[in-house]
């Protein structure tokens, strides 16, 4: 090779690079569902820092008891599935942005797998909370 | 990743003073971004210090006079140099913008004049704008159309339908929108940036154009469209006073309206 040539490794046509492999026809779902969980979160949020005000002060037994009532346990689990599923979409925006080639899909993996196993975890402690509560008595 | 710090070539170091002419008494400093692919050398920045009573009110009058006066090998497009045909775009003071519409009057201290950001550089003040025009070409912005036109003149639309068009054809394709912003600096090669969303919705508002669905289509896309984040920098820089952030947040609104 002639040294004085520089060697160039892509020569595909600026159009074709634009083009790509074209549109994925996915990301309308992913943007609605960034909305719509960020708009559940309010009154789910609102309702929760509420609760904690008005439990200030109580003990681990009342808490308990709070915890296992049906309308407090199914908005607790709610509050827990929204926000693990908002840090969720919302995270893999952030590594869309962020991270590149080929750390790409494993850390969308992590993300995801990551937020579910938390949002698990959370709802598994509210169902402790309903078991302890109904046997407690 | 994403880049925190510039590769070490592209240092930019301190360059040539080119010192006022005796007796100036307006002397104003200007700071400009040289490269030159020939030499081998990391960018510098030259200062320039001008007598601004001997050369018009624009920042392009600056440059121009620079290029004419004190250094002819200043590298830089310019055209028309009243804001039409957005060859002079580059970034001064910290904001892209247009040379010829950047009045010298409006800048506090020293200009400072760089090229538009995080694109590939020609030289100088010349970034290379080749891949953001295939995108432009990638979404196919001219009018397509099943329908026979009239055979005695042209297609045919209304006062209204035409207003839909106020706001996207004053569009002079300068890029100062694109480049100023992060999800483009980051993603460009996949994210068609705002002035080609913009150019891209402008066919979807046209009456005229028969498809709206198949634009839609190929900008559904996590990036081709949605890396947008709604960080606005395109609807702050544009020096012709238009609003890409908003055709971008019509277009998404049209993907949800025939989805949801």
């Amino acid at each position: 090779m002639n040294a004085s040539v520089p060697h160039i490794e892509v020569m595909r046509s600026q159009l074709g690079r634009a083009r790509g492999l074209g549109a994925g026809h996915s990301g309308v779902g992913h943007w609605w569902a960034e909305r719509v969980s960020a708009a559940s979160l309010l009154p789910l949020s609102t309702w929760f820092v509420v609760q904690m005000f008005r439990l200030g002060g109580a003990d681990h037994a009342e808490v308990v008891k709070w915890g296992g009532k049906p309308v407090n346990a199914t908005m607790l689990a709610a509050l827990i599935i929204t926000t693990f599923y908002h840090a969720q979409v919302g995270l893999q925006v952030i590594v869309d942005d962020y991270v590149h080639g080929k750390a790409h899909l494993p850390t969308r993996l992590l993300v995801k797998i990551g937020t579910s196993l938390l949002g698990l975890l959370g709802v598994f402690a509210v169902i402790k909370l309903v078991a302890r509560s109904s046997t407690g008595k | 990743m994403v880049e925190l710090r510039l590769p070490r070539n592209s240092t930019v170091g301190k360059g040539k003073t080119f010192p006022a002419p005796a007796g100036a008494k307006n002397v104003k400093t200007f700071k400009v971004y040289r490269w030159s692919p020939d030499d081998g050398k990391n960018p510098v920045i030259d200062s320039y210090e001008l007598d601004l009573d001997t050369f018009g009110p624009m920042v392009l009058d600056a440059i121009i006079h620079i290029k004419n006066e004190v250094d002819p090998t200043l590298t830089f497009r310019r055209s028309c140099r009243e804001g039409i045909c957005g060859s002079c775009a580059m970034n001064i003071d910290g904001e892209n913008t247009l040379a010829c519409l950047k009045p010298i009057k409006s800048i506090e201290g020293d200009v400072r004049i760089y090229p538009l950001p995080h694109m590939p550089i020609v030289k100088d003040l010349v970034s290379n704008l080749d891949g953001a025009y295939a995108q432009l070409r990638s979404i196919q912005p001219w009018m397509q159309a099943d329908s026979a036109p009239p055979p005695d003149g042209e297609r045919r639309q209304s006062i209204e339908e035409r207003a839909k068009l106020d706001g996207m054809w004053e569009c002079i394709l300068c890029f100062c929108c694109t480049t100023s912003c992060p999800s483009y600096w980051w993603n460009g090669d996949k994210y068609l940036g705002p002035a080609v969303l913009l150019a891209a919705y402008r066919w979807i508002a046209d009456s005229r154009d028969e498809h709206t669905g198949e634009r839609l289509d190929s900008l559904e896309d996590t990036f081709k469209l949605y890396a947008c984040r709604t960080i606005m920098n395109c609807t702050q820089t544009c020096p012709k006073g238009l609003n890409p952030a908003k055709a971008i947040g019509r277009i998404k609104e049209l993907q949800i309206e025939r989805k949801i």
